[in-house]
């Protein structure tokens, strides 16, 4: 069964697009103490460029894991990333810091927007560190914002925002260096039900452009947003199938107001 | 990014912290300001003592009483336990020298003066006949003691500048009556104003033959015997030719120098002094860096979220280490530069009690030393902020 799910996750047909982020038998084995905890064993998992995936799984099946590491925050202990087709796990933390910059974007579930920064100074932050300066790097942050619909609330600080909002200026941070592929981690778990929906609709909106999208959930209902989902246990990948009745967010989001509005 | 995008973050991150980094700058400010006074002082004071010493003329020899050279039998405390000169070794020295140098025993002391309800305390200067020749003075009015009042111990009595000011304002003194401590002088003459000096306001001083300055303090010995050679080029024999005439009387207990070596001495002396008055402030300079250093450690874990953040969306360690490096730096030489400011007027405020003076070196190395500080101070903790491990950083609570 394992060695069928492998095979399949390899071979996972992109047709005609290439394969923009690859993971070759990635292990991460951490050391607490006297124990070791296996959060991956021996992942492979190739993305198609421009598609949209989820990876599900409980609670601590390495799906967080995993993201950082095709991510480029973390380093696997066994096994290899390749960012399109290019071997990075031997690289600088530097020329791991430039890939990270041009190629990915990240959303967490935290928001992890900077304190006590504008919106707009949080969305021009990537900008800062690709060396685009002055009016360049502040039109391309307005664009951002007004891409996710905030273009009224640049000059915000976090917190004057809501936890919908703040996810919004971390995704429009996210884009703003026109990556190949953003990385979501629980982008929604923090998040009212008509925020998440507003979310995933700002995320398949971006995928509909060509943005290859990962989303990491628990959620179901929020994995099949995606066109397929790849599923975690125990560190390793137990399915990895396509998605037959994908979700609309944009279709779901008077249901979802009209039920959140009658529950409160 | 660039240098200009560094210093725009770390100027942001300061103005977060109003309150904290002032008090971080605290540290240099204090240090930089005593740095600055320090040196001003001991720079003014140095200048002071060498334009008293180089206005009191040329061509001068100091003979004090005591070994204060090096050499066998040198290094006690002299002028404590030692014979002390008499107005018979200066005319000893007069008559073996020859006539055309001029020698002069000098003895200071203080008194108190009064005319009519007015009453001072001031200091009196007292020498021979030769005193106005040898160390000059410019007569406003009447003239020096003369060798006849010098013999007769005559109360005569010559005025500086401020003593004149306060006891006869508007008046001329000459042939006016004052009481020296209760006794009956006449004024013979008063001279111009010299401005200020480190034994005293030279201008609150008066001027009065030698043996009438002895009774009034109450002695019969001599300070110091001054001689003024004829010429520039006698000064070194006549050094030797003092020391065989005095040497019988008494031994090894005495010392001459020439003006210059005098000069060499107060400036080695008070250049040792200034350098360590440097030093002192310095290590409070030093303290300062290591609160900058303190606080910059505080602030890397306090901000270790945000060094995530900033690395998982392309920060390289240099631009992290450079942002932390720039801002501890900024900490620093803004407190240089607020430290010179105050220690630069302080140093105008201690004028009216002690000669000061801010040099440009001073200034430079201050500043220097303060930005060094900084840089110094600041690259281990935005070392330990670069090389924070994204993933590990942004999990951080
Ligand atoms: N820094 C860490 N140190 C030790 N164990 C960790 C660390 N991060 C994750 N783990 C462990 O690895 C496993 C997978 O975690 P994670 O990837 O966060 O799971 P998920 O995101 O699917 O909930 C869990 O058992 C977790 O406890
Ligand atoms: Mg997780």
């Amino acid at each position: 069964m394992e060695d069928l799910v492998r095979a399949g996750a390899t071979n996972e047909p992109c047709d005609d697009a290439r394969v923009v982020l690859e993971a070759r038998g990635v292990s991460k084995t951490y050391h607490l103490g006297e124990v070791d905890v296996h959060a991956l064993r021996g992942v492979d998992l190739s993305i198609c460029d421009g598609r949209m995936l989820s990876l599900m799984g409980p609670s601590g099946s390495g799906k967080s894991t995993l993201m950082h590491i095709i991510g480029l925050l973390d380093r696997p202990s066994e096994g290899s990333v390749i960012v399109e087709g290019e071997e990075v796990s031997r690289m600088a933390p530097n020329e791991l810091a430039a890939v990270r910059n041009r190629r990915i974007g990240f959303v967490f579930q935290s928001f992890n927007l900077l304190a006590r920064t504008s919106a707009l100074a949080n969305v021009e932050l990537p900008l800062v560190y690709a060396g685009v300066s002055g009016n360049e790097r502040s039109r391309r942050a307005r664009e951002a914002l007004e891409r996710v619909g905030l273009g009224d609330r640049m000059g915000h600080l976090p917190n004057q925002l809501s936890g919908g909002q703040q996810q919004r200026v971390a995704i429009a941070r996210a884009l703003v260096t026109e990556p190949s592929i953003v990385l979501a981690d629980e982008p929604t778990g923090n998040l009212d039900s008509v925020s998440g929906v507003d979310v995933m609709t700002i995320l398949q909106e971006l995928n509909a452009h060509g943005i290859t999208v990962v989303l990491v959930t628990h959620d179901d209902t929020v994995a099949r947003h995606a066109e397929r989902i790849v599923r975690l246990r125990d560190g390793m990948v137990v399915s990895d199938e396509a998605v037959a009745d994908r979700i609309r967010a944009s279709e779901r989001r008077d249901a979802v107001v009209e039920e959140a509005g009658g529950e409160g | 990014m660039n240098l200009l995008e560094s210093m725009r973050i770390a100027l942001r991150a300061l103005n977060a912290n109003k309150v904290r980094s002032a008090l971080t700058m605290l540290g240099v400010i204090i240090g930089v300001a005593a740095v600055i006074l320090l040196v001003a002082i001991g720079t003014g004071v140095q200048d002071e003592i060498t334009g008293s010493i180089e206005g009191l003329g040329s061509n001068l020899i100091f003979v004090f009483a005591g070994n204060f050279e090096e050499g066998p039998g040198g290094g006690g405390p002299g002028g404590i336990s030692t014979r002390q000169f008499t107005i018979e070794d200066a005319d000893l020295l007069q008559r073996r020298l020859g006539p055309e140098h001029a020698v002069v025993p000098v003895i200071q002391g203080p008194l108190s003066l009064r005319v009519g309800n007015r009453t001072m305390r001031t200091t009196v200067a007292a020498g021979n006949e030769n005193a106005g020749e040898v160390f000059g003075g410019d007569y406003l009015g009447g003239r020096g003691y003369r060798r006849s009042e010098v013999s007769a111990s005559a109360r005569v009595i010559v005025l500086g500048a401020t003593v004149r000011d306060r006891l006869f304002p508007n008046t001329d003194p000459v042939g006016e009556a004052i009481s020296v401590n209760g006794q009956r002088f006449t004024v013979i003459g008063h001279v111009a104003a010299q401005g200020g000096s480190l034994t005293g306001d030279q201008d609150n001083q008066v001027y009065m033959p030698i043996t009438v300055a002895q009774r009034l303090i109450g002695t019969t010995d001599v300070g110091l015997i001054a001689v003024k050679a004829a010429d520039a080029e006698d000064v070194e024999s006549l050094q030797r030719r003092i020391r065989q005439v005095l040497r019988p009387r008494f031994g090894d207990e005495f010392s001459v120098f020439s003006q210059d070596q005098t000069l060499g001495i107060f400036q080695q002396i008070l250049g040792t002094l200034t350098f360590m008055l440097a030093g002192i402030a310095g290590i409070s300079l030093l303290v300062g860096g290591i609160g900058i250093m303190n606080i910059m450690l505080v602030s890397v874990s306090e901000r270790t979220r945000e060094i995530g953040i900033r690395k998982a969306v392309g920060a390289r360690t240099y631009d992290i280490m450079s942002q932390f490096v720039i801002e501890a730096v900024t900490l620093s030489v803004a407190g240089g530069v607020v430290g010179i400011a105050i220690g630069a007027l302080g140093a105008r405020v201690l004028t009216q009690w002690v000669p000061t003076e801010v040099t440009a070196w001073a200034v430079a190395l201050a500043f220097t030393f303060s930005a060094g500080v900084g840089i110094f101070f600041g690259v281990y903790p935005a070392y330990k902020a670069s090389r924070l491990d994204p993933i590990e950083a942004l999990r951080y609570e």
